[in-house]
């Protein structure tokens, strides 16, 4: 259906090979795994920036379920199966039989019957991509699970900071904010500590409860402690949305001790890079001149996400 | 063979030849043969050549079972349970008694709704006593006609499925329940301290991105109903407890010679919450997660199972042990099930969407016998939070003696079977047990002296 010839990929190395049917989080990958993910995000960056089409999921049907609202997650699943050759559904979770009483199950078993293969799920109950991976015959993608995980994001971080640090063996990440609500900082925790970096994890004393058990993880009580000569920071969106518990009494409190300015940054390593999954709330994780300055991979961060993601359908495909 | 029977057939007469009879109320521990004859414990000389003798080698005999904690769901949702499912369940699971609980549709908060329960269970497999509404409709607004309720045979009240949310609400019930010797049965949980909690505050609850019950959700609402029964001098007794923090606050109460009591169920003994992550090893096996536990891939098959999800949450492994050294302890008073049967259609959706609850009146003694296996427990305390304790607690007796109708179960403790939807009476089968070998095969059971349930007990030619 393609006129374009194919270009010649990297996926059929030996090492690091996709066995997995699903993705479901970043705990599922090993080193060699996620290294040929973002392998081939890059090879899959400059095919793209040199126009070229591919074809690695022609005949493919993806569906993009997202029961959750998302503007940048859901538009670069979007592109990279369009830009794979796949053909897309977006799929109206919102507005479709799930009001109407229909489990999620039963509607996503109705859409494997018409013929789609590989759902993208977003959802709001953490688990949601585990319950249809076993209920239904669909290949399953999780875009973002309550305050699970969000892998493709992982790994597209992961991408923006091997680029900007040159690996990540030995780095020093710190992840600053509302951690416990964040499905971004799980599975980047997953991930790093899985490619040999230290994350130190640091916010109000609600919000990073229980992650000293993670591999690789540190608590920080202090911010101060928490960036000091990090290589990279990485600031999480304040989800004022899923905080019922009250984490902070107030935003003003929380930007006074946690918020990320020019100066803060001054205590990381000199140069040190800033990220954020977004979208972000400026003023409040971080000064807005702080996210438009020479430090801020905010943008990287979503141009990667095509790239990855289109590896990610790639790889699953294999 | 596998026979049902009900508590309105004739009594039974026979001799079970070398059983070992486990019995709490005397202190025996011993193998010897025991006669029933007209439904009645007798002298074996009296039975004579007509009665049949069935050889009970290798297997226990001890009170029948008692639970005080079931839900039956009749009326109002018998697509997953109803008074004959649940009660032959509760045969097969060994006991003579269940206490069904009031969370019905509509709920059991008057003496005629009572009453139509107890009529629908005159021909059952096990006696049905109640549990009624502590408020109106189990809204935790109106109290009920708790005399009128307690005159209709009632033997505690409860709003279970949530505490007695207002404090003044707990104590006006506890003045009323104090003169009538009945117990309010509380559910100790206090959702404002956990809006949305779905399972165990801990490093699992964390790593699954599931909002956490702190375990103070329990204790506060326990220590509060303790000093409301110091004060009022009413009976208390707080089922399914889940936290260390609160056996100990009722050994503190008992020390100063309160009425409380209090059971725990058999998944809070055996599971923890490692199980909502997929972990299927009892608390009391030595721990097979490592420490890097958390470096390992969940399993897309057991993950999140909705199954699982039970109120009060599964508990951490710490707690789970403290609870078994409680019922070693004698501590709690009993192993009760709350068995709570719910529809598939329930349970294989989005964890935060499953139906809390679990079944448990066939697996009960399975997971007790495990408990036992691992040398945490004496099969003696077992048999007593299972019988003789829960069943004081209601006013009923359970010695095995001779001249009284007999409330008997035998079982083969070595034997192990499959647990499997298909090998339960139960209507439901939401346990995340299903899959699992466990020890324990129930051959009879007997209640007010008629056989309920029997399997493969064949009589000596």
């Amino acid at each position: 259906m393609l006129d374009t010839p194919r270009a010649n990929l990297p996926i059929g190395t030996a090492t690091g090979r996709w066995s997995q049917r699903h993705l479901l989080d970043v705990d599922q990958l090993d080193r060699d795994a996620i290294t040929r993910c973002l392998d081939l995000a890059v090879e899959m960056r400059s095919l793209r920036e040199r126009g070229e089409r591919l074809g690695e999921l022609a005949g493919h049907a993806i569906g993009l379920a997202f029961a959750e609202p998302s503007t940048r997650t859901r538009a670069s699943f979007e592109i990279a199966a369009s830009a794979l050759g796949a053909q897309v559904l977006a799929l109206p979770m919102e507005a479709s039989s799930t009001t109407k009483g229909e489990s999620l199950v039963d509607t996503l078993l109705t859409l494997e019957r018409t013929g789609i293969d590989t759902i993208v799920l977003r959802h709001g109950a953490s688990g949601a991509p585990y319950l249809a991976a076993r209920a239904t015959a669909l290949r399953i993608v999780n875009a973002g699970d309550g305050t699970h995980a969000h892998p493709s994001q992982a790994l597209l971080d992961a991408l923006t900071l091997r680029d900007a640090l040159g690996g990540l063996d030995g780095a020093v990440i710190a992840i600053v904010g509302d951690i416990g609500h964040s499905r971004v900082a799980r599975s980047n925790l997953h991930l790093l500590a899985r490619m040999g970096a230290t994350v130190r994890l640091s916010g109000p004393p609600a919000w990073i409860g229980g992650f000293d058990a993670y591999p690789g993880a540190e608590v920080h009580r202090e911010l101060a402690t928490a960036l000091d000569g990090a290589d990279a920071v990485m600031a999480l969106r304040v989800q004022l949305e899923r905080d019922a518990g009250g984490g902070v009494p107030s935003l003003r409190e929380y930007t006074r001790r946690w918020g990320l300015d020019e100066e803060r940054m001054g205590w990381a390593r000199p140069g040190a890079p800033i990220l954020h999954p977004g979208p972000t709330n400026e003023g409040v994780e971080l000064t807005a001149a702080l996210a438009a300055g020479s430090r801020s991979l905010i943008g990287r961060q979503v141009s990667n996400g095509v790239a990855v993601r289109m590896a990610v359908l790639a790889l699953l495909a294999e | 063979m596998t026979r049902f029977g009900s508590i309105s057939d004739p009594p039974a007469g026979f001799v079970l030849t070398g059983v070992r009879v486990v019995d709490p109320e005397s202190g025996t521990d011993a193998v010897r043969d025991l006669a029933v004859l007209d439904g009645r414990l007798a002298p074996v000389g009296d039975a004579d050549g007509s009665i049949p003798r069935l050889d009970a080698s290798g297997l226990v005999a001890a009170p029948a079972f008692c639970d005080l904690h079931t839900h039956l769901r009749e009326p109002g949702g018998e697509s997953s349970e109803t008074i004959t499912s649940g009660t032959r369940a509760a045969a097969h699971g060994g006991y003579a008694t269940v206490c069904a609980m009031p969370n019905t549709e509509p709920a059991l908060d008057e003496p005629a709704r009572v009453a139509w329960v107890t009529s629908c269970a005159a021909d059952a497999a096990a006696r049905v006593r109640v549990v009624a509404a502590a408020t109106v409709g189990r809204a935790g607004d109106q109290p009920v006609a708790v005399e009128e309720l307690a005159a209709s045979g009632v033997v505690g009240f409860s709003d279970d499925g949530a505490a007695i949310g207002s404090p003044r609400l707990a104590r006006a019930l506890m003045t009323y329940l104090a003169p009538l010797g009945l117990p309010l049965v509380e559910h100790a949980e206090d959702p404002q301290l956990a809006p949305g909690a779905l399972m165990r505050g801990g490093q699992t609850a964390t790593r699954l991105g599931l909002a956490g019950w702190p375990a103070s959700a329990e204790l506060t609402v326990v220590e509060r109903d303790i000093a409301l029964a110091a004060e009022t001098g009413a009976r208390l007794h707080l089922t399914h407890l889940s936290t260390a923090a609160s056996l100990e606050a009722v050994r503190r109460a008992r020390a100063r010679g309160l009425p409380v009591s209090c059971d725990v169920t058999p998944h809070h003994l055996a599971m923890t919450d490692a199980w909502v992550a997929g972990d299927r090893t009892f608390a009391w096996d030595e721990a097979t997660r490592a420490p890097d536990a958390f470096e390992a891939a969940l399993d897309p098959t057991l993950a999140y199972d909705g199954r699982t999800r039970v109120n009060p949450p599964l508990p951490s492994r710490d707690d789970a042990l403290a609870l078994l050294a409680g019922v070693a302890d004698g501590t709690v008073d009993a192993i009760a099930t709350d068995h709570a049967p719910h529809p598939p259609e329930r349970k294989a959706v989005e964890f935060a969407s499953a139906a809390p609850g679990m079944i448990g009146l066939e697996t009960a003694l399975g997971v007790g016998l495990s408990a036992v296996a691992s040398g945490r427990l004496e099969l003696m305390t077992l048999v007593a939070a299972l019988s003789t304790r829960p069943a004081g607690l209601i006013g009923e007796a359970r010695a095995l003696a001779e001249g009284e109708p007999v409330d008997l179960v035998v079982f083969d403790a070595r034997q192990t079977w499959r647990v499997e939807p298909e090998s339960l009476a139960s209507r439901s089968a939401n346990t995340p047990l299903i899959g699992m070998e466990l020890p324990g095969v129930v051959r009879l059971t007997v209640a007010g002296g008629r056989v309920t349930y029997a399997h493969d007990l064949a009589p000596l030619s």
